[in-house]
């Protein structure tokens, strides 16, 4: 039952990992980024790249991805998504376009390919990264054997989980992000800097991502369109747990995580995942604004 | 000395027109050429894999032009991209057959891509060459298979599993589509025809990476061999993750029907190191053909580490038994092809080959091979001579009762 369970919270683990940015970019920020499973992605390429170059291991890459992705997503926010404000469809097509760019941008070398040039680690191929040998194999903890590396997974969710809710609940800059995500105009109009505080929300976001990619790695093949099925299921998980809240999305990556194992052990994989389908249509039927939402005022 | 604007686009269009020439100046050498199609993915998710397919078949066709070519015509491979998707396929070959008006083409990997040609060239009676390994429940008159049917990778497979590795309880895991249904069909009825059993056969949806519930489930079902049709890019997950929660291929191997050199060289090496495949040809095969053909292979497509692996040597060798049929015939239509290919028998890198006189599918020789920490296999099992394809043996077809043959499929004995 415990190994059941242990599954079960791994398999969340997994969906939050990657909810937990669009829960700060689409929650907080109101943008459908479709190019979130691309952050991911180029995550996960940090991680293949700084094995092969730089020789670094998986935990040391993991600030590496965090620090290249929020760049990359300031950048965007700055150039693209700024000028989408208030224009949802608009966001999620440009969103979708710059996905689409990024993808072919790793699968032709950055255009090095045109001239010939092969960098290793890029290209339309499968890509892998070691895992140290600390986190290969299992881990024996209260009598079950755990596969470590998801138990390592799941420990840095939480600690990622936690540090989120820190910086959205108990600093300056969660402050004013709380304060946008009620009511923009009124947040303006109290001082609060905006635009930069939507570009830093955005970074944020974004190198969430690039975490996510970096632990995806190890357990799964890096290619360029590893992103584009993940970022439904954080949509999925964000839009159950009610969109601008940490915590609904926390519970919702639980339950769906959960829901998924125990099906899939007493069923099978594929009635599984249809369950999680299920209780994601049944939840937006019943519950339109999803598990946790706070009323508008 | 600054380079005027003129001048520049002078000498870039001189320069243009030199590089074009030498083109310009083979074709005008060679007016005789034959125009073949090669159907592949260039583009999408597939690319990776299929572009090799079709360096394989440029490769092959730029040695019969170096021998001479075929009845004194030069082979013109006009490739098209199948773009990963099933619907451009059937455009591009509608494309190759009517438009270009050729009367073979080389192509296709996935069934669901065949499936979605097969009309054209039946309609139009061009010929479709498909070099890999499927699930058989198929007898096409426009179709050369060269890869393995299920009784081509399972029929010693399976008994071996039983008999050699002393295996009594098979876990059959796969994806979620027709290729490991069909096989674990025929795995069953091999798997109770040996004495043995199997304790479960499920599946996961393709390209689906997540294996928490499957792996935790072999681990209790008390199984001792995974019999593995998993394909594509989960296998790599699903290898690691199997390492990964404590099992080890010595007590419970994975027995696969798909994982290649290609998923091996993906995953790590160490994650499958003691696992076995079935297949007709390995990298590893150790013939003088074989390490000539990787040579050359890898001279062709310049990289000194390229990988080869079965698809890849019958996409090579499907045009040699090509060549053989046409020069039979002495013409290069669709009817000739069919008729004289029957039987054609040729040496491939990785042993010899014929094409069956009944259903245009490819006598191979089925290998079992054990994985090592290098990421190449050790042949452990070879049934040492070519046996017959049975693209129906799921349904019950023997040598002696044939559901395919020349005349077409016998559907009243399905």
């Amino acid at each position: 039952m415990f190994d059941t369970l242990f599954i079960g919270l791994s398999l969340s683990s997994i969906l939050l990992l990657v909810a937990l940015g669009l829960a700060v970019t689409y929650g907080a920020m109101g943008i459908i980024n479709m190019a979130h499973g691309e952050m991911v992605m180029i995550g996960a390429y940090v991680a293949v790249l700084s094995n092969i170059w730089l020789g670094t291991n998986l935990l040391l890459t993991i600030p590496l991805a965090f620090l290249v992705t929020a760049a990359l997503g300031y950048g965007l926010e700055r150039l693209v998504v700024r000028r989408l404000y208030g224009r949802l469809l608009d966001t999620l097509l440009a969103t979708w376009g710059i996905a689409i760019l990024l993808q072919q941008a790793i699968r032709l070398e950055f255009g090095l390919s045109f001239f010939g040039i092969h960098v290793e680690g890029l290209g339309s191929g499968l890509q892998n990264v070691p895992v140290p040998q600390f986190l290969q194999g299992t881990l024996g903890l209260f009598g079950l054997q755990l596969n470590s590396y998801r138990v390592f997974i799941v420990l840095v969710t939480l600690v990622l989980a936690g540090l989120t809710w820190f910086t959205l609940y108990r600093t300056p800059l969660g402050m004013k992000v709380r304060a946008i995500i009620r009511n923009p105009q009124m947040a303006a109009a109290c001082g609060i800097d905006v635009k930069a505080t939507n570009a830093i929300t955005f970074a944020l976001g974004s190198g969430l991502a690039g975490v996510a990619g970096v632990l995806m790695a190890g357990f799964r093949s890096v290619s360029p369109d590893m992103g584009a099925t993940m970022v439904v299921d954080g949509f999925m998980v964000v839009v159950t747990g009610g969109v601008g809240s940490l915590l609904g999305t926390m519970a919702a990556a639980g339950i769906l995580g959960e829901i998924n194992a125990l099906v899939a052990i007493f069923f099978n994989e594929i009635a599984g995942r249809a369950s999680v389908l299920l209780v994601v249509i049944l939840v937006i039927l019943l519950r339109p604004a999803g598990l946790f939402s706070f009323k508008g005022r | 000395m600054t380079l005027k604007r003129r001048q520049f686009l002078t000498t870039a269009t001189v320069s243009a027109g030199a590089l074009a020439m030498p083109g310009y100046i083979r074709s005008a050498r060679a007016a005789e050429t034959i125009q073949v199609g090669a159907l592949y993915s260039q583009t999408g998710g597939l690319s990776v894999v299929e572009k090799m397919l079709a360096s394989a078949v440029q490769l092959a066709a730029s040695e019969i032009n170096a021998s001479g070519g075929v009845l004194g015509k030069q082979i013109e491979v006009i490739v098209e991209d199948g773009a990963s998707d099933p619907k451009t396929f059937a455009e591009k070959a509608q494309k190759l057959v009517i438009k270009d008006k050729v009367q073979t083409v080389f192509g296709c990997h996935t069934s669901a891509s065949r499936k979605a040609v097969l009309p054209i060239f039946e309609r139009r009676n061009a010929m479709l060459f498909y070099q890999t390994h499927y699930e058989g429940f198929e007898c096409s008159r426009n179709v050369v298979y060269l890869g393995a049917v299920p009784n081509q990778q399972l029929s010693n497979y399976i008994p071996w599993i039983i008999n050699t590795l002393g295996k009594k309880k098979f876990f059959i895991v796969g994806s979620n589509y027709v290729y490991p249904r069909e096989m674990a069909k025929v795995s069953k009825s091999l798997i109770e025809a040996g004495g043995a059993e199997w304790v479960a056969d499920e599946y996961l949806e393709l390209g689906h990476s997540e294996w928490a519930v499957m792996v935790n489930k072999i681990k209790e079902s008390g199984a001792d061999v995974v019999l593995s049709h998993v394909v594509g890019d989960s296998i790599i997950s699903f290898y690691r993750e199997f390492r990964n929660q404590g099992l080890s291929h010595a007590e419970l191997p994975i027995c696969a029907t798909v994982t290649s050199e290609i998923e091996i060289a993906a995953m790590g090496p160490e994650y499958a190191a003691g696992s076995y495949t079935s297949f007709p040809y390995f990298m590893s095969i150790d013939r003088p053909e074989n390490r000539s053909f990787i040579e050359r292979y890898r001279a062709f497509v310049n990289d000194p580490k390229a990988i080869t692996y079965h698809s890849l040597e019958a996409a090579y060798f499907q045009l040699f038994l090509w060549k053989q049929a046409v020069e039979k015939a002495g013409d290069f239509s669709a009817d000739g092809i069919r008729e004289n290919i029957r039987g054609q028998e040729y040496d491939a890198p990785g042993g010899p080959v014929k094409v069956d006189p009944d259903n245009l599918h490819t006598w191979v020789t089925p290998n079992i091979g054990q994985w090592q920490d290098d990421g190449q296999s050790k042949i452990v099992d070879s049934y040492g001579k070519p046996i017959k394809p049975l693209p129906y043996s799921g349904y019950g077809e023997t040598a002696e009762n044939l559901f395919c043959t020349a005349a077409g499929l016998d559907s009243s004995k399905l």
